[in-house]
């Protein structure tokens, strides 16, 4: 079960997040879905925490492990004598280090982003298509006490209330 | 022009995805019909062998590696320009940046094509990949053949990405909009269950702010990387150490014309006057004079450079294109990357839409020609005057070269007709900044002016 709101502005919706917040919810607990980033509001910074940077700087080290690994491996397993280079030669290693590198750091921000962020997965409950014409969905999913939420929404003027 | 609503916003760039008119199944069916023609011409190649092409010894590389070069160097446009913009926070990039990374996507996988078909065995491609044959021998990394595998497969794959994750919110909005039925299915599987949390967008965010970090560096290293397939080489006038940046330069230079080629088509075929504006192509025009501006000056340096060294061998290349047999290639290729646009672009009153779409087509016949003219003099007048050879193009690497010119335009026009070209959640959220978080005189326009 699902308590929201529909509300047409940013600052109703800033308003129904406070409201609920004096209810006793949680931030973690307070769903806001909109159409756009709203970042001129207080709470697009709920749940903003996030370990993204360290994740795809780590998946830039397993790339650039990796490709140490291939390289050096590579040239070692076979040894081919080539243009006079040493068989392990770091110089041309290096375009494959830094390559690989990168490709690391780039696909593991984007498996943070689909894990993290809750993608490849079938749309919840707590959605409503309105929110693609401009609307600003608030909400609680599982709410603990369902009228005090149903209260704190319907205590801003111009929300549209929905229960799912 | 009044400023659209959202909901206009959101009617007008989804207009070309709901409405088909004759015209575009005409467009279609012309660019097709011209791929297929290159790619009969390709199996015929392939069927007959490479004798029935212009290349001979000792010009190995010729048309389809101008081809190779020239595309790696469009798809410059779109991910480098979308990257910069978006760590820069230009405003006006909004309505821009789709359209300059599905140039990317597509010029990749074009100019990808070419060192395949340039193979005489192009099913055996699949040997540039680092895996061990039946010997267990690896592919020598240390072959810059190898390095353009893991350049080009990393800037193609990190560039789709970069397309396709803020395109996400897009298909969910056509999903939401799209009556039940197979429209709504293969939209909703592409938006990968986006609801539009504060979690996502954030995420969203975060993932597309470490992409254009990831991504300048990669796309600056690819043509460096394809650089290299001609500067490792002891041929007159290709070992330079200077072949990089001048590479990376050029590349942009032309995938900015491209970009205001193919901005301009837009904006007039699905009338999109009301997001792309005279100040973005003069924006565009005026990066484009600043890359004629960097390229004369490389040109430059490099003609210096090789006339003051004077060895013979170099000497005899920069002849015959200054004043020899490639000499009106030569000249044709200085009027329209540095004549032209430069005439064109340095005078306000000229750097209007039409005027920066004319020095774009010079520029890009212009980058095209200089490919051609890196490639061929040098290989037909190498050190020894007894091997020196003549190279003219036969009809199979002209048909293959159109060919791929139509096969750019159809992959552009079937995408703007399947998602939106400027992406409706960037335009939206770039309409309202925030007044209480921008101090006086810093407030940023819709279209990247200030005002206080």
């Amino acid at each position: 079960m699902a308590v929201y709101a529909l509300y047409d502005t940013g600052e109703s919706a800033q308003r129904a997040v406070n409201a609920l917040r004096t209810t006793g919810i949680a931030d973690a607990d307070i769903a806001v879905i909109s159409s756009e980033p709203m970042e001129d509001y207080e709470f697009s910074a709920i749940n903003h925490r996030t370990l993204i940077w360290y994740i795809a700087s780590a998946g830039g080290f397993v790339g650039l492990a990796f490709a140490t690994w291939l390289t050096r491996m590579t040239e070692v397993a076979w040894p081919l004598q080539t243009g006079n280079m040493p068989i392990v030669a770091w110089w041309p290693n290096l375009i494959v280090m830094f390559e690989l590198t990168m490709l690391g750091g780039i696909l593991s921000a984007v498996a943070t982003l689909i894990v993290t962020g809750g993608l490849g997965r079938k749309v919840p409950e707590l959605y409503d298509p309105d929110v693609t014409n401009g609307k600003i969905l608030v909400g609680v999913e599982q709410p603990r006490d369902t009228a005090a939420v149903e209260r704190a929404l319907r205590s801003i003027p111009g929300g549209e209330f929905k229960t799912v | 022009m009044n400023h659209p609503s959202h909901e206009q916003m959101t009617a007008d760039l989804l207009r070309p995805l709901q409405r088909t008119s004759w015209r575009f199944y005409l467009l279609v069916a012309f660019l097709g019909s011209i791929v297929l023609m290159g790619l009969c011409t390709w199996a015929y190649q392939m069927y007959n062998g490479f004798g029935v092409s212009g290349i001979n010894n000792p010009v190995y590389w010729a048309f389809y590696i101008t081809n190779f070069v020239f595309w790696i160097g469009i798809s410059h446009a779109g991910t480098l320009i979308s990257a910069i913009l978006r760590l820069v926070n230009a405003g006006w990039r909004r309505p821009v940046t789709r359209c300059a990374e599905v140039i990317t996507a597509f010029a990749l996988m074009i100019g990808a094509m070419f060192p395949i078909i340039h193979l005489g065995r192009p099913w055996l491609f699949f040997w540039l990949m680092p895996y061990p044959n039946q010997r267990l021998l690896w592919p020598n990394f240390r072959s810059p053949l190898v390095w353009d595998f893991f350049a080009i497969s990393t800037y193609l794959t990190g560039s789709v990405l970069f397309l396709f994750l803020p395109m996400i919110p897009d298909f969910a909005l056509i999903r939401d909009r799209a009556p039940k039925g197979l429209r709504r299915r293969i939209y909703g599987a592409l938006a990968l269950g986006w609801r539009g949390t504060t979690k996502q967008w954030h995420r969203l965010e975060s993932a597309m702010q470490i992409m254009a970090v990831a991504i300048i560096p990669v796309a600056v290293s690819v043509h460096t990387i394809v650089s290299f397939d001609f500067s490792m080489a002891p041929v007159p006038m290709w070992h330079s150490t200077m072949f990089g940046p001048y590479f990376v330069a050029g590349a942009i230079f032309s995938g900015i014309a491209g970009l205001i080629i193919a901005m301009a088509a837009l904006r007039r075929f699905l009338h999109l006057e009301a997001y792309l504006h005279p100040v973005h192509f003069e924006n565009l025009g005026k990066l484009l004079l600043m890359m004629s501006l960097l390229w004369a000056y490389f040109v430059f340096a490099e003609r210096l450079t090789t006339w003051f060294g004077n060895d013979t061998a170099e000497m005899n290349v920069f002849y015959v294109t200054q004043r020899g047999s490639f000499s009106p290639l030569y000249w044709t290729m200085v009027v329209c990357n540095f004549v032209v646009p430069f005439t064109i672009l340095a005078l306000k009153k000229l750097r209007t839409i039409g005027g920066c779409v004319i020095a774009s087509f010079g520029v890009c016949v212009g980058m095209w020609l200089e490919r051609f003219l890196i490639v061929v003099p040098s290989l037909s007048h190498k050190y020894l005057p007894y091997a020196w050879g003549h190279y003219r193009p036969r009809p199979v690497e002209i048909m293959i070269t159109i060919a791929t010119f139509a096969a750019m335009t159809l992959l552009y026009t079937l995408f703007s007709k399947f998602v939106p070209i400027i992406a409706i959640w960037e335009l939206k959220a770039g309409d309202h900044p925030s007044p209480e978080l921008s101090a006086a005189g810093q407030h940023e326009h819709r279209l990247g002016e200030t005002h206080a």
